[in-house]
């Protein structure tokens, strides 16, 4: 069989992605579902840079290694004890969760099937870095200012709410 | 001025002429891998045998002086140990997080190394989002120290990796802010493209205040971010034992160690390529015949030496100041040096936008 050096790279990420999301949901310890999150992070950013998308991966990278695990991995450290196993869940939860798994798993396999997927408008080499803060920040058609703003907003909501709770004796 | 790329289109072209295509780039992906290795160990050699003959310059002593002329052997007899020593399994600890922590931190360091444009031509990954990306990996090593910190099940341990955790992301704002400035005089993140436009005046010159100030902010930052002193106290000996690689040993401490003395060439090595002209000869403009002569001496040579320079200024740092107490290094972060950053990247962009740098 005749493979190209791409395809093998897609199949190591892809392997790397499907075994360690169902590692992070099957281990019973917190931080180790957290380290595996990590690597599904990374082999994600990985696609993404096979894709010469590199301000893509770059962003995956900060946003979501670099800061959100940190912050996960912080979180986890300082609120419980992450040591232990934790306890197994009810059957009413494990019903919920089994029912909301068939649901997505219904839903995501319709979607597959019915949606055409067209030819990709995929052009080689790198974007310049100009175009993608042209497009960031414009108001234009395709150009995404507002919903940056909005997104904004969203996270001002949650600053404000995150001081209320911890003020809150 | 010599061009390695010719080395390395030939190299190319040779791999090309006796094998297909696709195999002819995997050769090329472990050679470029080998090397990037190679010169990742031979660099920390060399820094840890720099550090301790500087530490005792500055404490007057003499330094490793048996072992070879001048102890220049003491590094690699101090690696073989490293190499050979046992690696030991820590009781009732997560063992899974307690191995694959180094590597996490090992990673992200080589990623950032191989960012680097050393010379002219000689560059491995030279994406057009470059310096954004060297930020990107080089903040993955905070998930590593974490991890190991947590997984010794030791009181130390995990102490220290608060506090480096705390440190680490809190100056990673002010690298990322200096940064940010000189993108704005550049007008490019790519790291190649950076270099080529300080043809004419390296930035620190053309972008006079701002860039000096930056300069300054980021070579603060840059020590902090590195865990060295006086900000080392995630692994204050004194009062940690050695912080987060504590119970580490072997060439697993081997890797924390190695990390941290690359991390600290990275951050010599940005802040050349960001103010003092990466491997670009020193120009002035008008003068053409000393122009002339500066492009006879190696891109390779320019970079070394102004890293050289760097690198001894951060060592200068860690033996000359006390180490700051954890509120003190937060309150110089927050207080002092964010603020100051902001109001230095409005000043180049006001700069910038009249026009008004060299």
């Amino acid at each position: 069989m005749e493979m190209t050096l791409n395809e093998v790279v897609f199949y190591l990420l892809s392997t790397v992605i499907v075994v360690c999301s169902i590692l992070t949901v099957t281990t019973t310890r917190i931080l180790r579902s957290a380290t595996y999150l990590l690597f599904v992070l990374f082999a994600t950013a990985g696609l993404y840079f096979q894709m010469n998308y590199s301000f893509m991966g770059a962003v995956q990278l900060t946003v979501y290694a670099g800061g959100v695990i940190v912050l996960y991995v912080f979180s986890i450290l300082l609120t419980s004890s992450p040591g232990g196993d934790k306890e197994r869940p009810k059957r009413k939860y494990m019903f919920a969760g089994l029912s909301a798994v068939v649901v997505g798993a219904l839903l995501s396999i319709y979607l597959i099937l019915t949606h055409s997927f067209p030819a990709s408008r995929y052009v080689a080499g790198e974007i310049d870095m100009k175009t993608i803060g042209q497009v960031l920040m414009g108001t234009e058609k395709y150009q995404y200012l507002l919903p940056f703003e909005a997104v904004s907003v969203l996270l001002l909501a949650c600053i404000v709410g995150g001081i209320l709770i911890a003020r809150k004796r | 001025m010599f061009d390695f790329a010719v080395v390395t289109q030939w190299v190319d072209t040779l791999l090309r002429s006796f094998l297909p295509d696709q195999a002819a780039l995997l050769v090329e992906f472990l050679l470029v891998g080998l090397c990037l290795l190679t010169a990742y160990a031979l660099i920390a050699l060399a820094l840890i045998y720099g550090e301790r003959k500087i530490c005792a310059w500055f404490q007057c002593r003499l330094g490793p002086n048996r072992v070879g002329p001048y102890g220049l052997i003491q590094p690699v007899a101090d690696m073989i140990k490293m190499l050979i020593k046992e690696l030991i399994d820590m009781n009732h600890s997560d063992k899974f997080l307690f191995r694959v922590a180094p590597f996490i931190v090992i990673i992200s360091s080589v990623l950032a190394f191989g960012c680097i444009p050393f010379a002219k031509g000689l560059e491995i990954l030279d994406f057009n989002v470059g310096i954004f990306f060297l930020l990107a990996v080089s903040s993955i090593g905070i998930v590593g120290i974490l991890l190991a910190g947590w997984s010794s099940n030791n009181k130390f341990s995990l102490i220290g990796a608060m506090r480096s955790g705390a440190q680490m992301i809190s100056y990673e704002l002010s690298i990322g802010l200096t940064i940010l400035t000189m993108v704005v005089l550049s007008g490019s993140m790519q790291l190649s493209t950076i270099v080529e436009s300080q043809a004419n005046g390296w930035f620190i010159f053309t972008g006079h205040i701002p860039a000096f100030i930056a300069f300054v902010i980021y070579m603060i930052a840059g020590t902090a971010e590195t865990n060295r002193g006086p900000f080392d106290l995630p692994e204050a000996d004194s009062e940690l034992t050695a912080g987060y690689h504590t119970e580490y040993s072997g060439i697993q401490f081997g890797f924390f160690y190695l990390a941290e003395y690359l991390n600290m060439f990275v951050v010599a090595a940005v802040a050349t390529t960001l103010f003092w002209g990466g491997w670009m000869p020193l120009h002035i403009p008008g003068f053409d015949n000393f122009n002339m002569i500066m492009d006879y001496i190696p891109s390779l040579f320019w970079f070394i030496g102004k890293v050289a320079v760097m690198i001894f200024i951060i060592m200068w740092f860690k033996w000359t100041f006390p180490r700051l107490r954890i509120d003190q290094l937060l309150r110089l972060e927050w207080k002092y040096l964010l603020p100051i950053n902001l109001i230095n990247l409005m000043l180049m962009v006001l700069i910038v936008v009249f026009g008004l740098h060299f």
